[in-house]
C-alpha cells in the first residue's frame, strides 16, 4: 500500500484547499504517478485531473510531485518517492486553481501569445516551400520540442511574482525558437518587443526551469542567447 | 499593476548592463581597499588620509559612490516590483511600493551627498 496525499479544492463546496490522504494498492509495481492517480480515481472519482496522451507528449498532466514539477505520466514512483515513501501531489504552483489539480493557465498562454509563436516572413512566398539548410534547421533543436506543459514557468519565482509581465522560461524558449529560425524575418520587431525591464530581464538565471523540464530543455540558455541578441542589437 | 516608469534606464537591457557594470566597479573598489589594508598592516591615520587626498582616489571613490546608488536603485527596484505588487498585497500595494521607492531614493541621495562632502571638502 502506498500512502498518497493529494491537494483537494472545489471552489463550489470547499472554503479552502486541504490535503486528502489515500491508500493505493500498487501491487509493488514501479508505476508512473499518473497510473497511481488513475487507480485512486477508481475509489474517488471526484478528483479532478487533466491528462491525455499518458506518454509525455501532450503536456496536460503537469503537477507538483513531492515538491518537484513534472509530468505525472512519465514520472515513475521510484524517482518521485523512492523506497515506498509517501507521494504528495499538488497542482503546479503560482497559477489559480480551477479545481483540485487543474490550474487556470490563461496567464501562461497569454505570455506565449505575446511572443508571436508563428513564422513571420514578408518576402514573396516561393513556389513550393521556404528551404532551410540542415545547419539552419539544427538551430531549432532543443527548442521546438517544448510541449507547453508549464512545468518550468510555474517553477520560476520570477514568473510567480510577475506572471503578467515576465514572459517566463517556456515563452522565452519559444521566443528564441522564432528569433533563430532562418525563415523568420521579424527578428528586429521581436527583439524590440522584448527589451523592457520585465519580459526577459526578470530572469535571474537560477535555472529552476532547467531542473524540472520533462523534455530536458534548457530555457536559461535560450534566455542567455536572447540577451546576447539584444546586446548586439544595441551595441 | 506594476509599471516600468520608475525603473532606472527604462530599457531592460540598459538596467541589466548597468547592474553588471556597477557590480564590477564595486568589486574593484572592494578588492583595492582590502589590498591596501593588507599592504599597509601598520596603517596610521596619515596613510589613510594620504590615500584619500590623492585626486585619483577621490575620483575612484566618487565613481564607486555613483555605482552604489545605481546598483542599489536597480536592485531594490527589482525587489519592490517582485514583492510589493497587487498580486501579493492587494490594492494598497502601489502606495506601499511608491512610498518605499521614494524613501530609499532619498536615502541613496543623502548618502551620495554625504559621501561627496567627506571626499571633496
Ligand atoms: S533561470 Fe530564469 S526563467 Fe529559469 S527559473 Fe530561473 S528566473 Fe525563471
Ligand atoms: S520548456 Fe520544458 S518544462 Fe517548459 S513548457 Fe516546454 S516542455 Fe514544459
Ligand atoms: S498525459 Fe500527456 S504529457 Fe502526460
Amino acid at each position: 500500500m502506498l500512502k498518497v496525499s493529494v491537494y483537494r479544492y472545489n471552489p463550489e463546496t470547499d472554503k479552502e484547499p486541504y490535503m486528502k490522504d489515500y491508500q493505493v494498492d500498487t501491487q509493488g509495481k514501479d508505476l508512473m504517478v499518473l497510473d497511481v492517480l488513475e487507480l485512486l480515481k477508481e475509489t474517488d472519482p471526484s478528483l479532478a485531473i487533466r491528462r491525455s496522451c499518458r506518454e509525455g507528449v501532450c503536456g496536460s498532466d503537469g503537477m507538483n510531485i513531492n515538491g518537484k514539477n513534472g509530468l505525472a505520466c512519465v514520472t515513475p514512483l521510484s524517482e518521485a518517492a523512492p523506497n515506498g515513501a509517501p507521494l504528495v501531489i499538488r497542482p503546479l504552483p503560482g497559477l489559480p486553481v480551477v479545481r483540485d489539480l487543474v490550474i487556470d493557465m490563461t496567464l501562461f498562454y497569454k505570455q506565449y501569445e505575446k511572443i508571436k509563436p508563428y513564422l513571420i516572413n514578408d518576402t514573396p512566398a516561393p513556389a513550393i516551400e521556404r528551404l532551410q539548410s540542415p545547419e539552419e534547421r539544427a538551430h531549432l533543436d532543443g527548442l521546438y520540442e517544448c510541449i507547453l506543459c508549464a512545468c518550468c514557468s510555474t517553477a520560476c519565482p520570477s514568473f510567480w511574482w510577475n506572471p503578467d509581465r515576465f514572459i517566463g522560461p517556456s515563452g522565452l524558449l519559444q521566443a528564441y525558437r522564432f528569433l533563430i529560425d532562418s525563415r523568420d524575418t521579424a527578428t528586429e520587431e521581436r527583439l524590440a518587443d522584448l527589451d523592457d525591464p520585465f519580459s526577459v530581464f526578470r530572469c535571474h538565471g537560477i535555472q529552476a526551469c532547467v531542473a524540472v523540464c520533462p523534455k530536458g530543455l534548457n530555457p536559461t540558455k535560450a534566455i542567455g542567447h536572447i540577451r546576447n541578441m539584444l546586446l548586439s542589437r544595441a551595441a | 499593476m506594476v509599471t516600468q516608469v520608475t525603473s532606472f534606464g527604462r530599457s531592460g537591457l540598459s538596467d541589466w548592463l548597468l547592474q553588471r557594470f556597477t557590480a564590477v566597479i564595486l568589486l574593484a573598489y572592494f578588492v583595492f581597499i582590502v589590498g591596501f589594508m593588507i599592504c599597509n598592516p601598520a596603517m596610521s591615520f596619515d596613510t589613510w588620509k594620504g590615500l584619500f587626498d590623492t585626486t585619483w582616489m577621490a575620483a575612484f571613490t566618487s565613481l564607486t559612490l555613483f555605482a552604489v546608488v545605481a546598483h542599489a536603485w536597480i536592485g531594490l527596484w527589482s525587489v519592490s516590483t517582485d514583492y510589493m505588487t497587487t498580486r501579493t498585497m492587494g490594492d494598497k500595494a502601489t502606495v506601499i511600493r511608491m512610498t518605499f521607492q521614494a524613501t530609499y531614493s532619498l536615502i541613496l541621495f543623502y548618502y551620495l551627498v554625504w559621501g561627496f562632502k567627506i571626499l571633496w571638502s
